[in-house]
């Protein structure tokens, strides 16, 4: 039952068998395909040195392209995709990005450049280009060591007011074609003893978690990847549950937004910065863009990071997370989900099928604060998220603290909170809530934050939350400030 | 002869018919490509469209061994037993190397001979080398090295600086002898002075963080040979360090390398260790080997920059002119030599900056830590030694309540000369003055300084802060034997010209700037110039392409060869067409002979059938300079490069956040060769500098591991970290006053301290959210949190 990949790359079909299904895509691009513009940098997803961009067919019968980490995606996850690298682009002298990136001397060394220009190139293709900020955003998580950035950007800028071309005939002929070469059912394929399985619907991928209970569920891959590039383990199973199109889908009611596991944490900015904007800054900031069009929410969710970013966020604002076992699903707070450093409330088997957040209502206020030694592409040392409900009286009702960094797993601060409830949430009762972190946590210190900073920002980060949503109007971020002119 | 109608640019004036020439000459007002021309670097379509091939991208040799090198898990350990037994047996295993593979000498140092390849006795970091294996796929390799059963005995190890003075007190020895810099009598001028304060601050290490990791590839030849591809900024020092490993001479040795994916130092003296272990499977296998760490196993195993303790003690009036200073220094050096001394040099040639100190001491102590030895990196030292001069400014003017602008002023080398510096070296060429009074203008520093207090009176939480420093930077190795470059251009009878030199690519444009040189002495379009790799057995005896130096000297060189083979041309002219000398004169793309011309290539052409020798090597040494350590004096500078830059900064005081909100950067390149590539070179030195004193921490558990050890954990700046309001500007007055490459300055390093402004006003905000009673003893890398560590204690607040 075997199959082979069937993909295209650079416009060329191929079909790939035999090697392992953890061998990485860069590695299959250099080794096999002699395609060497795309580079190793980092082998973990932190430097975008190896961008190149993927395509998939969308629900509209068009394509999704989205820049992916080629060091930290499986080749088999190319099955029914294409992928385009900079040998592509420029085939047929240089494109107007790349035309724009000699001209203003935006390479120096060389090494991370076919990385941006992949990167710009395919944030363009999808409107993400904007404005100069949105450039930025867009390459945040891609390292250049030599020019400080500045060229790039500017380049960036002038693509970005430059049209895309409509390709929307090409995209229909290429999706059919991507579509047969996928096929409708489960994909299954095997390569040096190792298997993996792509499953085409939530029934199918039930019973196949089920079936093989020790596999590995991969979605955008930005975790189980780094398990075979860094910690080099062998996956004898592992189960795509990227094609599961019940996974993918995010709903809306009055009261709630349900996330499909497989939501991207970037197609998530978009759902969440309507919930609040501190959940489209937490999401603009989280990882890297090419770890934002692969990591999914459920992959958040299931592994069970200490910190998490989303994680605490999710969990004050009092969300609900559903599980599927075989045929059985249940239900149960997200928070209850974290059961100890490396642990998780998941039975061999099952999976991470969606997440429900409630929204905000008017009688409640809320704020996230990610810390972290840097801005952009970094993991929080403190992830603080705070949801207070208020009563008729104005005093405090319910408090949900949730913190991430400060404990094996994101966690309530229940001290906190009790030292909220009933109170009006003013700097007093600010002091007292940081004061009862001391009961709620002992962090550690490692290569984040020390133990006594973490400690101390998150104090702070409540008494932040307090001034913000206090009456006197203290500028409390740097990130609002404009840049001095 | 009318001259004039012939150089006329409209390209109409007639030309006098001449039976020289075949075909008329084309008359460009000027060639494309010469100096001062804003060229793209040479490769840069062949980087945007990934066709610039970097060594891991040349096609494998059949038969390519890939080599893992296994580390050391402990700090400091005897080696009681190893067994590679089951390594040996692993599927896919060609060679397991050790110590005892090596037919010639077990090191890899530049300099003392203290680096083993693989160690014999003791290990004396995590992450030395260990052995090697070298097997059908790297997986192959790194999975068999698993099977190797070793058992250590601890010993005693030093991690920090202060374990590291602990063990070095104990034990009467330091790594390197101390050294110790004097001007005047500075115990008697701090006892005379109004005012003295004294502080410390730790600067961190930072890991270059090249994008392309270390990788060499080695292929034996007959006769023993060895044909070595390393991405190394030295290949003259990788070609003997294999020699020696390998029992053979230099000559047997070639070392080959086209362009690096980024060096800044960090491929100086380390692409020897991956050299050697390519060269070595290669000896022992007889089979192509290729050896390239992953980049944690790299980051772990190879040196970073010095970190560096500075305590300082000044002198000075109410007025905030300094009468006296005194500096020591604590360096980290890791467990081995290898730079060290000469990086501990540069940061006492640099603890005065750009300030004229009556009198002053600098002693500096070279510490041995088990860690990785640290190595080269952009400012080899010098911007250690800075940050020790600029703290004790803003201290400075802490204490008098001065502007800490108008502090550095008042203590700036006279641009009249006169002064000193601690090694005794006169100051003639200063334009410090001139610069910092340019941007102080340009970039409405009063008036933003007002802005700054207004905004922290009206804001409890953030707090701004502004600096604007200076940067006075020496150049030239201080190791005066390495100032010396060598070049071969050879012209072929087309007209066509190749140039090599001994100079390295690493990104920084040196390949364009030496063949602009070349073009500009030959007057031929760029075009005509062929860029080549550096390798070995064009160029011998070469230095390292490092202390800024790689156009000074290189592009000296070139020219010399270029002049060489033109004077023949000239020669050859004057012979065949009976001129004067004077009469020959090289013109875009032609060349003028008495009143006829001709085509640059038909000359050569002639020349050729004339039999006259196309090829010439070039050679420079810098002249005038040396220094003495014993007297701890002299002249070790050619010259010096000068900017400044005014730097503002918000920073948040629940958190220590803080952003950078704009930059103002002037800087002096004296006649650029190319302003577009020194531009590039400044912003992105600004940045990297930035990266160093902010977010770049280096951070090692209890046990010697260091953790940041890949960008996961290591954080360099960003896009999103360099403000959108940042502005570079050439010193449009710059103009060396050392007979230069065309009255350049080097511009590697020097940008990369421009960045202390930044830390400066990092240092300013701190002290704004405070009461204006205790001053901050912010270290670097200043992350957010040792920015709210500092503004807790400037609060008070334990």
């Amino acid at each position: 039952m075997a199959e082979a990949i069937r993909t295209i790359i650079n416009g060329q079909e191929r079909r790939i068998e035999g090697v392992s299904p953890t061998t990485t895509m860069l590695n299959h691009l250099r080794r096999t395909e002699r395609l060497t513009g795309t580079k190793e940098g980092c082998a973990e997803g932190d430097c975008g040195a190896c961008t190149v961009m993927l395509i998939e067919p969308d629900e509209a019968g068009g394509l999704r392209r989205r820049a992916v980490n080629a060091c930290i995606q499986f080749v088999p996850s190319l099955h029914g995709r294409a992928i385009e690298t900079i040998e592509q682009l420029g085939r047929n002298g240089l494109h107007p990005l790349q035309q724009a990136m000699v001209d203003h001397h935006a390479s120096q060394c060389g090494f991370c450049t076919p990385g941006f220009v992949m990167q710009l190139y395919s944030g363009w293709l999808t409107g993400a280009l904007t404005d100069r900020q949105s450039v930025k955003d867009v390459i945040a998580g891609n390292l250049c060591r030599c020019t400080g950035y500045g060229p790039i950007i500017d380049a960036g800028v002038d693509l970005a007011r430059l049209e895309p071309p409509d390709t929307a005939a090409d995209d229909a002929v290429l999706a059919e074609r991507l579509r047969s070469l996928r096929g409708a059912e489960t994909f299954a394929y095997e390569g040096e003893g190792a298997r993996w399985f792509a499953p085409a619907s939530l029934d199918a991928l039930a019973d196949l978690a089920a079936a093989h209970p020790d596999a590995v569920l991969v979605a955008g891959a930005t975790d189980v990847g780094l398990w075979v590039t860094k910690l080099h383990r062998e996956l004898p199973v592992l189960i795509d549950v990227t094609r599961v199109p019940e996974l993918h889908g995010w709903s809306n009611d009055d009261l709630t937004v349900t996330l499909g596991a497989t939501v991207t944490h970037r197609e998530a900015r978009r759902i969440l910065e309507d919930l609040h904007p501190d959940l489209g800054e937490l999401m603009r900031r989280f990882a890297g863009y090419q770890i934002r069009n692969a990591g999914t929410v459920g992959g958040n969710i299931a592994n069970g990071s200490p910190i998490g970013d989303l994680l605490p966020a999710l969990i004050a604002l009092g969300a609900q997370l559903q599980l599927r076992h075989g045929t059985v699903g249940r239900e149960l707070p997200l928070e209850d989900f974290f059961i100890e450093y490396g642990r998780q409330d998941r039975a061999k088997g099952e999976l991470v099928a969606s997440v429900t957040v409630p929204k905000l209502r008017a009688d409640q206020l809320f704020a996230c604060y990610k810390i972290s030694k840097r801005f952009d592409s970094d993991i929080s040392a403190v992830m603080g998220a705070f949801r207070l409900t208020l009563g008729d009286d104005g005093l405090v009702r319910e408090a949900r603290l949730a913190f991430g960094g400060m404990a094996g797993t994101p966690q309530r601060a229940k001290a906190a909170e009790a030292a909220l409830v009933g109170q009006p949430f003013d700097a007093a009762a600010a002091e007292r809530a940081a004061a009862a972190l001391r009961d709620d946590f002992t962090p550690l210190t490692d290569m984040r934050a020390s133990a006594a900073y973490r400690l101390t920002v998150a104090g702070n980060l409540l008494r932040r939350f307090q001034m913000e949503t206090g009456a006197a109007g203290t500028r409390t971020r740097v990130l609002d400030l404009s840049d001095v002119a | 002869m009318d001259v004039t109608r012939i150089q006329d640019r409209s390209g109409a004036g007639g030309v006098a018919p001449s039976a020289l020439h075949e075909r008329p000459p084309t008359h460009e007002g000027e060639i494309r490509g010469g100096v001062a021309r804003a060229l793209a670097h040479d490769s840069a379509a062949k980087h945007v469209s990934g066709a610039a091939r970097y060594i891991d991208d040349e096609p494998e040799l059949p038969g390519t061994l890939q080599v893992y090198i296994a580390l050391s898990p402990r700090a400091h350990a005897r080696i009681l037993s190893a067994d590679y037994t089951g390594v040996r047996q692993a599927p896919g295993v060609h060679a397991v190397l050790t110590a005892a593979d090596i037919p010639g000498k077990n090191d890899y140092s530049p300099v003392f001979g203290d680096d083993p390849i693989f160690p014999t006795q003791t290990v004396e970091y995590v992450g030395q080398p260990l052995f090697a294996v070298a097997a059908e796929t790297i997986e192959a390799a790194r999975a068999a090295a698993k099977h190797a059963v070793f058992t250590f005995e601890d010993l005693p190890a030093a991690i920090t600086i202060d374990e590291a003075l602990v063990s070095a007190d104990a034990a009467g020895e330091d790594l390197l002898d101390a050294h110790t810099m004097r001007l005047g009598d500075v115990d008697a001028a701090l006892q005379s002075a109004e005012m003295v304060l004294e502080g410390r601050v730790e600067v961190g290490g930072q890991d270059h963080f090249y994008l392309e990791g270390q990788i060499a590839t080695a292929v034996p030849q007959e006769d023993g040979d060895m044909l070595v591809r390393s991405s190394t900024q030295h290949p003259s020092e990788v070609q003997h360090n294999v020699a020696k490993m390998l029992g053979v001479a230099d000559h047997s040795v070639t070392v080959e390398v086209r362009r690096m994916g980024g060096g800044f130092g960090g491929k100086e003296s380390q692409p020897a260790l991956f050299a050697s272990v390519a060269a070595l499977a290669a000896h022992v296998t007889g089979r192509p080997a290729k050896c390239r760490p992953d980049r944690d196993d790299d980051m772990v195993m190879t040196g970073k920059r010095h970190e560096m303790r500075l305590d300082y003690r000044v002198g000075f009036d109410r007025e905030g002119r300094i009468a006296a200073a005194d500096f020591a220094h604590v360096v980290r050096c890791g467990y081995s030599r290898d730079l060290s001394g000469a990086i501990a040099d540069r940061a006492m040639f640099h603890a005065d900056n750009a300030y004229a100190l009556p009198a002053a001491r600098i002693h500096s102590r070279r510490l041995k830590t088990n860690t990785v030895s640290n190595t080269a990196f952009r400012g080899f030292g010098g911007p250690q030694g800075m940050v020790g001069i600029e703290r004790a400014m803003d201290r400075i003017a802490f204490a008098t309540g001065l502007d800490p602008l108008d502090v550095r002023k008042r203590n700036f080398y006279p641009a009249a000369g006169g002064a000193l510096t601690p090694y005794h070296m006169a100051v003639t060429d200063s334009v410090i003055e001139d610069i910092v009074g340019e941007l102080e203008a340009s970039c409405d520093y009063r008036v933003r300084r007002e802005a700054v207090r207004r905004f922290n009176a009206d804001n409890p939480v953030l707090k701004k802060g502004l600096a604007l420093t200076p940067v006075k930077f020496g150049i030239s190795f201080t190791t005066s034997h390495l100032n010396q470059a060598g070049a071969l251009v050879h012209v072929y009878k087309d007209g066509s010209v190749q140039l090599n030199h001994g100079g390295t690519e690493m990104g920084q444009g040196l390949f364009t700037k030496v063949a602009q040189v070349v073009a500009e002495e030959f007057q031929i379009d760029i075009d005509h110039v062929k860029i080549t790799s550096t390798t070995t057995a064009k160029v011998p005896n070469t230095s390292a392409t490092a202390a800024s130096s790689g156009s000074d000297l290189n592009g000296m060189a070139a020219q010399a060869a270029a002049r060489a083979i033109k004077e023949r041309l000239i020669d050859y002219a004057c012979e065949q067409y009976h001129v004067a000398r004077d009469q020959v004169v090289f013109q875009p793309n032609r060349v003028l002979i008495g009143n006829a011309e001709k085509r640059f290539a038909d000359l050569v052409g002639e020349a050729y059938l004339a039999r006259k020798s196309l090829s010439s090597t070039g050679y420079y040494a810098t002249p005038g300079i040396h220094y003495d350590r014993e007297s701890a004096s002299g002249t070790p500078f050619y010259y010096f490069a000068y900017g400044a830059a005014c730097a503002e900064v918000a920073i948040d005081t629940l958190t220590g956040e803080y952003r950078l909100l704009r930059a103002d950067i002037l800087h002096d390149v004296g006649r650029s060769l190319n302003p577009a590539l020194d531009l590039g070179q400044i912003e992105g030195g600004f940045i990297q500098g930035m990266g160093w004193l902010t977010t770049e921490e280096l951070w090692w558990d209890k046990a010697g591991r260091l953790r940041t050890h890949a960008p996961s954990t290591y954080k360099i700046p960003t896009a999103n970290d360099r403000p959108d309001n940042l502005t570079v500007r050439l010193w449009e007055k710059g103009e060396n006053r050392a007979p230069t490459i065309y009255r350049s300055k080097a511009v590697g390093e020097p940008p990369f301290m421009l960045a202390i402004s930044v830390f400066s006003a990092l240092t300013d905000a701190v002290c704004a959210a405070g009461d204006g009673k205790a001053f901050p003893d912010l270290d670097a890398p200043a992350t957010p949190e040792r920015v709210l560590a500092a503004v807790q204690a400037v609060r008070g607040v334990r």
